[in-house]
């Protein structure tokens, strides 16, 4: 939050803030409703050139439905979509400039890895020569060249997945839509493909719109992620300003993980919030900036994420946020710990504490009474 | 024994009492001689296991011999053969079209759909071949309409045509031929299609390059399974065709109830069980080769 400022210009990788800028995708004021039930409510956004942007959603809440309408699978009930300036309204996906990587992969199971990538190129009715040369780049780009004469189903998952990337690059697209690209791989290969995918993406400048509802994927892939909920578009940001300035409660609770205490606020100074919550002993201080607040001040909702929380035996010294709780439960997961404490008020609060020493000193167990305490920089205030 | 082995054993017995046994029986009596007696032909063999060695001493190929010095067998066959594979044809022409549009209609109405390509199968076989002979004769109701439309004005002969055996082919086998295609065409994968549309491929070239190639063994399941009884149809040509037609089926009634002579009648029917066996292993392995490679 203390960088939210330097978010407000427009440098060069963040052609969103510059009003002058020309949005790739325009998106105007889409809805898609298929018989009773509205998937795509009234959206609005704009995606730039060379961005990898993300929708992030859970399942239903119109990613999809609306990906699919860049492709040209869906017609938009009401609302135009832009590409590249053209109105996309009545073209079909054949004559779009866009390719898309689907879920399932999609792969011909009758043809060849080799005819399966050069497909595209084919329906060009390009030289037989230049689709064997093109084939052979873009298999050696995903490094599946000794595969080329393999069939879809005697290839693994991962092997897949780089095919469908190769045979929806081959044309050369100006934009690539990916529909849960990850999603079919196991985790190891996952964090691997992922990085794989962000190299490939800035290598060939290529504009991706990206479906998942895995928050992990979406902020590590991401120039920015467009968070869905009931078929519109809750928030879009930078991961940064998604994780750290969530400006709902959905949105707070969707990515990442979050303790939530409802309040009420019971004094407001020009930079700093008091707020009560009954569920903490104590009221909670808010530093207020822009980013930080993004309710009217009713019904209240203090959010701190687990690892903004300390940990410590003794009282704390300067903290003005701190309260006291029972350890109930710590998960060892290596890298960190989740400790789910219970308060006074019967409240579980979940934290999270690096394990950055091999032996810890001050260690933490069951049953043991600790204090927490957090910054008034680390809560947010959000609406239900 | 255990419930499991019964229930693998239960198929096997019925393949064994229903089609080894009396494959073995017309196989027998394809090698035994004729003679006017009750059965009419002589014993080949007793069913005793320790004469089973005898059978190679009392083989008569005869019977065999016979089939390819007359060439009317032989002809019968052809045209058999020619028949079954017009019709098989025509019937993939209506079938596919037909299996298409079922499988990619509304969900709801599939079940309707279907259940209307099936529906003639409540009705008995012989009498539907009946019907088409009302609807086809000289003063039918096709004939009829189509005087009382003015577009002829004299009837035209269809009953005890080629074409006639034509039609009630196609029309009683045409289920045998959407039911497999319908069910190779409604698990294909539809986002194969988007993807090929979306790869700038036209939806007329992506159902040659796409579905036709994925429907293949739905077409080949679909045409054995006319073309299979439609070589051995005796019914359809008997009622519907020339009385002169010359159908495989019909040559062997008439050599097993006219002529009575039971062993030829075999020898036929072994002949033209060899000649359809040949097509059928065949695709086997080519499907087995198949589903092998896909694994």
């Amino acid at each position: 939050m203390a960088s939210s400022s330097a978010l407000e210009s427009a440098g060069p990788g963040r052609p969103w803030n510059d009003p002058a800028a020309e949005p790739y995708i325009r998106i105007e004021r889409v809805s898609k409703s298929f018989a009773d039930f509205v998937a795509v409510d009234d959206v609005s956004l704009n995606i730039y050139r060379s961005e990898l942007f993300c929708l992030l959603g859970g399942s239903g809440c119109g990613k999809t439905t609306l990906l699919r309408m860049l492709a040209g699978f869906e017609e938009p009930s009401s609302g135009k979509i832009f590409i590249d300036g053209l109105d996309m309204s009545g073209i079909p996906p054949y004559e779009r400039p866009v390719n898309m990587m689907f879920q399932s992969y999609a792969l011909f199971p009758h043809m060849t890895v080799d005819q399966n990538v050069g497909f595209g190129l084919q329906m060009e009715n390009r030289s037989r020569s230049e689709i064997a040369d093109r084939v052979a780049h873009m298999l050696k780009l995903v490094r599946l060249s000794e595969f080329g004469k393999r069939k879809p189903d005697q290839l693994s998952g991962g092997q897949r997945q780089r095919v469908a990337l190769a045979r929806a690059l081959i044309k050369q697209p100006k934009l690539l839509l990916l529909d849960e690209p990850l999603g079919a791989l196991d985790r190891k290969l996952r964090e691997h493909t992922q990085f794989e995918l962000v190299n490939l993406q800035e290598d060939l400048g290529v504009t991706f719109v990206v479906v998942t509802h895995d928050q992990e994927e979406a902020m590590t892939l991401s120039s920015r992620i467009g968070v869905m909920d009931h078929g519109k578009i809750v928030q879009v940001g930078t991961p940064q300003e998604i994780y750290e300035s969530p400006r709902s409660r959905f949105v707070a609770e969707f990515v990442g993980s979050v303790n939530l205490f409802a309040g009420q606020l019971t004094a407001s100074e020009p930079d700093r919030l008091r707020i009560t919550c009954p569920e903490l002993e104590q009221p909670v201080h808010v530093d207020v900036d822009e980013s930080s607040v993004a309710a009217p001040l009713t019904a209240l909702w203090v959010a701190i994420r687990p690892e903004k929380i300390q940990l410590s035996v003794q009282p704390p010294q300067a903290a003005a946020n701190w309260t006291r709780g029972l350890v109930k439960e710590i998960a060892y997961q290596g890298n960190l710990s989740v400790l789910l404490i219970r308060l006074p008020s019967g409240k579980t609060v979940r934290v999270t504490r690096p394990n950055v020493w091999r032996h810890e000193e001050e260690s933490i167990t069951w049953e043991q009474e600790v204090y927490l305490h957090w910054h008034a920089s680390s809560p947010l205030v959000v609406s239900a | 024994m255990s419930g499991r082995t019964a229930v693998i054993a239960l198929p096997y017995l019925w393949l064994l009492l229903f089609f080894v046994i009396p494959f073995v029986i017309v196989l027998k009596i394809s090698f035994s001689e004729t003679q006017i007696a009750m059965p009419p032909y002589q014993p080949l063999l007793q069913w005793a296991g320790e004469r089973l060695a005898d059978i190679r001493l009392n083989v008569n190929f005869g019977n065999f011999l016979y089939l390819f010095e007359d060439r009317l067998y032989l002809l019968a066959l052809v045209n058999s053969l020619q028949v079954a594979t017009v019709s098989t044809l025509l019937a993939l022409l209506i079938g596919y079209p037909l299996a298409y549009a079922i499988a990619r209609s509304d969900p709801r109405w599939r079940g309707i759909l279907l259940m209307l390509v099936i529906l003639p199968f409540w009705t008995s076989f012989l009498l539907r071949v009946y019907a088409w002979i009302g609807i086809l004769k000289n003063n039918g109701l096709l004939n009829n309409f189509l005087l009382w439309l003015g577009v002829i004005d004299q009837p035209i002969v269809m009953l005890q045509t080629d074409f006639a055996t034509y039609l009630g082919i196609v029309y009683c086998y045409l289920p045998f031929m959407v039911m497999p295609l319908y069910a190779n065409l409604e698990k294909m994968d539809v986002t194969l299609l988007e993807a090929a549309e979306d790869l700038g491929c036209r939806p007329l070239r992506a159902f040659a390059s796409i579905t036709l190639p994925l429907s293949l063994p739905g077409v080949v399941a679909g045409c054995m399974l006319v073309f299979i009884p439609a070589v051995g149809e005796y019914v359809i040509p008997a009622l519907l065709g020339p009385s002169d037609s010359l159908m495989i089926g019909k040559v062997l009634w008439t050599e097993f109830f006219n002529n009575r002579d039971w062993p030829v009648a075999s020898a036929v029917a072994i002949v033209l069980l060899l000649i359809l066996v040949a097509p059928i292993m065949y695709f086997q392995r080519a499907q087995g080769r198949e589903s092998g490679g896909r694994r």
